[in-house]
């Protein structure tokens, strides 16, 4: 199955990689994950959504990046300029550092890295960086609550989404995103290899506690307590208009379903099918035409779960920061330490 | 008394002057947040100025009048049956209500009464605005409280309140239906079945409501506890409405006082809450919504026959003297002081406002709460900018 690949040069492949990637599955994905929302927010809301643009509204995403690109780039006076145009470009960068590693076929990846794991939790928290630069450079007191909030926050909920996580590594046995996809679907349980053995079952409660952690960290309601519309303003983004506006924008949603790209590959058994229904064993087995089915079934588990975060998003009230504080450091870390001493002695047991 | 060295001494001026300097050095200013009066938190021109150490409020205080139109005044100028145009805008969303105790207090002066059908209209119309007003009060918690779906659900089903307002009186917002003796018309056909079949619905949206916020675990950690309002505080702050009810007042101007309305014709609950806090004022207007629905349901069955309008004058002269009438408005208390010398208008008027003086206790409310509190706190006080700057 290398034969195609193995013809061309290296730089071509990182070439082909990289545009197979940009253009056969972010741009879809952000595409379908935005329209998505705006459709399925709408009914849960009893209103139809964007009509106007496009049938159904299915253009309504160019004409929202139309308007934003149209729109004035304001500087406040008193702001640091150059933190203050560069702390959007460091939100959205973290985002794409992000998606590097996530593999959507048995060879449609940017890179097969072999602490991929490690590597997502530490760029994801780049994105703390840039808010609170924009809260700080903003020189307004609302974007500087925000901002400190949002620190707070997201260093708070960084480690019980890395607790959550040890246990899939401590399944799987590497921290390969590659292994932990195969791991899951060549696996079986108790012997029955009908399903594979997707995490979602073993490591259920990591699952739970990984996707709370994920809320927190895209600052979507129940914890949204650094944007706050209603007592905030926008938070950081307060003073931000035109496209610096529309890079949070797309960072927020983006981001949403980067997450749910690595949570469906660490619990959800990723790009694959269970190998045992075509009698694969290894990934060496694995057909070439799964590179054009893996992305297409992780875009389907990516947008079960961007439905979850949004529903939960679309459907609570929001968490004072010190209730949101208390949960983590008191609920979630403790559950998940429990959780990792319960994997390795059952890894060590079985 | 012990002697010290001189070392010692040093020693010990030194150290407090190290203290003394460090916490110069670790002393942080407080912050001045001023929220508002272009705020998404405030609906309308109200201003908060709060201190804040961090995140918590040192001191607070609302500062109003950004939106004053000069009601009282603008009256001395209209004739009687003029006023009303004017002051069914000063609570906006149950604009109806505030026609009544208006018109009533002239009644009152001229010595008539509106005919029974024309009462119980009248109170239906003041229920039906009560709904409309107070559910937009649940819908809005959420978006106060960051969840954005319930306002949805208000401005879904409110429309249906407001269809069934203007149908009866032609106005969405702004009925001015209310008339000295009596009213503008009768009903039209069919809008009692309407009615009801709306009011079916109502319930149906108090449910939803409930189940959405009121079941939720985030929003009641949001809100039980938060801006406790004690029973004797509350009175002393010339609280009214739901407001006062929540800090367990049972106190219900609709009940307590004998008015030209049907309020007294129909069974009904007045709600009460011990806790006083923000949960318990959202709870007793929730509770309240849904016991209109009943009054206004019991009214439609006793509805009787007759006309809607009493004799009056061609030009309405109201006879020198003075009248205070309040009823017990979506917001609490409203009521008008009438002096009439005898002309075409009145000498003066003086509006008492729920809101003014529900959000008086503010400042002894938010001392020593956190930022995200003030919006819960000031979104379970519910006020209407138009009633407090009138």
């Amino acid at each position: 199955m290398y034969a195609l690949l193995s013809s061309i040069p290296y730089w071509g492949e990182t070439l082909l990689r990289l545009l197979g990637g940009a253009v056969a599955v972010l741009l879809p994905a952000g595409t379908i994950v935005y329209l998505f929302l705006f459709k399925m927010m709408s009914f849960m809301q009893s209103r139809l959504g964007p009509m106007e643009a496009g049938p159904y509204g299915s253009m309504q995403l160019f004409a929202e990046v139309g308007k934003w690109l149209q729109k004035e780039d304001l500087l406040p006076e008193r702001a640091d300029s150059f933190v203050f145009k560069i702390a959007p470009l460091i939100v959205l960068a973290s985002t794409f550092l992000l998606v590097a590693v996530v593999p959507f076929g048995p060879d449609a990846w940017f890179t097969n890295f072999e602490a991929g794991v490690f590597y997502a939790l530490a760029v994801s928290s780049v994105s703390v960086l840039g808010i609170l630069m924009a809260g700080w450079s903003s020189a307004n007191k609302y974007s500087l609550l925000g901002g400190l909030r949002a620190a707070g926050q997201l260093i708070a909920y960084e480690l019980p989404m890395i607790l959550a996580v040890v246990g899939v590594v401590i399944q799987a046995g590497s921290m390969n995103l590659q292994n932990i996809v195969v791991a899951q679907n060549a696996g079986s349980i108790f012997g029955w290899d009908g399903l594979g053995n997707p995490y979602l079952l073993t490591q259920f409660v990591g699952f739970v506690i990984f996707m709370i952690a994920v809320q927190a960290e895209l600052t979507q309601t129940p914890f949204d307590m650094p944007i706050a519309e209603s007592e905030l303003v926008s938070g950081y983004m307060t003073e931000y208009s035109g496209f610096r506006f529309l890079m949070f924008f797309i960072g927020e949603f983006a981001t949403a379903g980067v997450f749910a790209f690595i949570a469906s590959v660490l619990f959800l058994g990723g790009w694959g099918v269970p190998f045992s229904w075509f009698g694969w064993t290894g990934i060496n087995d694995v057909d070439n035409w799964m590179n054009i089915g893996g992305p297409l079934i992780m875009l389907t588990k990516m947008l079960g779960l961007v439905f979850i975060i949004m529903w939960v998003r679309f459907s609570y009230p929001r968490f004072r920061e010190d209730q949101l504080q208390r949960f983590a450091w008191k609920v979630l870390i403790p559950v998940s330490l429990v959780n990792i001493m319960a994997t390795s002695v059952l890894k060590v047991a079985f | 008394m012990t002697m010290i060295g001189d070392r010692q001494q040093l020693a010990y001026i030194a150290s407090q002057a190290a203290d003394a300097r460090v916490n110069v050095e670790l002393e942080t200013e407080g912050m001045t947040l001023n929220i508002g009066p272009q705020h998404p938190a405030t609906h309308g021109t109200l201003r908060i100025i709060a201190r804040l150490d961090g995140e918590q409020v040192l001191w607070a205080e609302p500062s109003c009048g950004y939106m004053h139109r000069g009601y009282e005044k603008l009256t001395e100028v209209r004739t009687f049956p003029q006023v009303t145009a004017l002051v069914n805008r000063i609570d906006w969303l149950g604009s109806f209500a505030n026609e009544v105790p208006f018109i009533l207090a002239a009644e009152q002066l001229m010595e008539i009464e509106a005919p029974p059908r024309a009462q119980h209209i009248r109170t239906i119309l003041f229920e039906l605005s009560r709904i409309a007003n107070v559910s937009l009060f649940l819908g809005d918690l959420g978006v106060q409280l960051g969840a954005i779906t319930p306002v949805f659900f208000a401005f879904r089903d409110r429309e249906y309140v407001l269809n069934l307002i203007e149908g009866a009186t032609g106005g969405r917002f702004h009925p001015n239906f209310d008339r000295i003796g009596g009213l503008k018309d009768d009903l039209p056909a069919g809008w009692v079945d309407e009615t009801r079949a709306v009011m079916k619905k109502m319930r149906k949206f108090c449910d939803e409501i409930e189940n959405l916020l009121f079941g939720n675990e985030i929003f009641e950690s949001r809100t039980r506890g938060i801006g406790v309002i004690p029973r004797d505080v509350a009175l002393q702050y010339g609280m009214s409405g739901a407001n006062l009810r929540a800090s367990g007042v049972d106190w219900d101007l609709r009940r307590d006082q004998s008015l030209p309305m049907a309020w007294d014709k129909v069974d009904w609950k007045v709600w009460t809450h011990n806790d006083g806090d923000s949960y318990a004022r959202c709870w007793v207007r929730l509770q309240e919504t849904r016991e209109s629905t009943y009054i206004v349901e019991r009214l439609l069955d006793t509805l009787p026959s007759g006309p809607v309008m009493t004799k009056v004058p061609r030009i309405i002269k109201v006879p020198e003297g003075e009248a205070w009438i309040s009823t017990e408005n979506p917001l609490g208390e409203m009521g008008y002081y009438v002096v009439s010398k005898g002309d075409l208008g009145p000498f003066r008027v003086k509006i008492r406002s729920a809101s003014f003086n529900n959000i008086s206790i503010v400042p002894w409310l938010l001392k020593g709460v956190y930022v995200p509190d003030i919006i819960t706190i000031l979104a379970s006080l519910y006020f209407i900018l138009g009633d407090i700057d009138r």
